[in-house]
């Protein structure tokens, strides 16, 4: 029940690889390490959420604030590798029609 | 009175055991044959109901403890849910939650207040109690072995 976030910098686009559950005792950590990187101006950044089997309303709460943030910094983030499960609580909020979502790759297509 | 087994346990009003909920609420689910997405969703919402109750008690500085306890029903299992702090505004939390609209600025979605709506999303029914502290009862119905009562099978029991 712990969660990990690395950054990997790769060229100019920096990736985060999240992986554990988020849930209102890990979320700090995710938030901790994403914000910063959002309220600098022009980031691109990936949140690389294939290694996260369960997220609920707090982690939603990270990813709205960060949406937020980017707007004013000019930054930008995409999920990618977004499991059916935790694809499911963006979809049920609405909240997948405004934050850049790729789901899990399956069988080697998209 | 409908018989059915029921499970109690207390935990400290910390987002630690926020996890410790959702593991013993799945094992508990499994136990009694929900399916896998129905054990995901009772998993979430237990979580929403925990972290409520912790934030709850840290807003009213308070060091106290969350009950959780499971009814196990032949059909379904029902979740209790409570804090013994202050009550709250029940329509001002309910008129807070919501899903986004599409028609919504960025800068107004509110970071929290899914919370009440993926539990409602996610259960078959549930009911707050804040009259003491708050309650929140929810119900999930077990339709495992609905799966195959085909038509046929209906009109053959008619």
């Amino acid at each position: 029940m712990n969660l990990s976030v690395n950054v990997q910098e790769d060229s100019n686009v920096k990736v985060l690889e999240v992986s554990g559950e988020i849930d209102a005792y890990t979320a700090p950590e995710l938030k901790e390490t994403l914000m910063p990187l959002m309220r600098e101006s022009g980031n691109e950044i990936e949140v690389d959420l294939e290694n996260v089997q369960y997220m609920d309303s707090t982690g939603l709460g990270v990813f709205v604030s960060a949406l937020k943030a980017s707007k004013e910094s000019g930054s930008h983030y995409t999920l990618k590798n977004v499991q059916d499960r935790v694809f499911r609580i963006f979809e049920i909020t609405g909240l997948s029609e405004i934050i850049e979502i790729k789901a899990a790759i399956r069988g080697g297509n998209e | 009175m409908e018989a059915f087994d029921y499970i109690e346990m207390k935990v400290p009003a910390k987002a630690e055991y926020i996890g410790v909920m959702r593991l013993t609420l799945s094992g508990v689910a499994n136990r009694m044959g929900f399916s896998y997405d129905a054990i995901e969703d009772l998993k979430v919402a237990i979580s929403e109901a925990v972290t409520n109750a912790v934030e709850h008690a840290y807003e009213e500085k308070e060091s106290g403890e969350i009950t959780v306890g499971f009814g196990l029903y032949e059909d379904r299992m029902e979740i209790m849910v409570a804090d013994r702090g202050g009550s709250f505004d029940l329509e001002e939390v309910k008129n807070g939650t919501g899903p986004y609209q599409s028609d919504e600025p960025v800068e107004k979605i509110r970071e929290g207040g899914f919370g009440l709506f993926l539990i409602e999303a996610l259960m078959d029914e549930v009911k707050i109690n804040n009259k003491y502290g708050v309650m929140v009862i929810m119900t999930k119905y077990n339709r495992e072995e609905e799966v195959d009562m085909d038509d046929d099978q209906i009109s053959t029991i008619q």
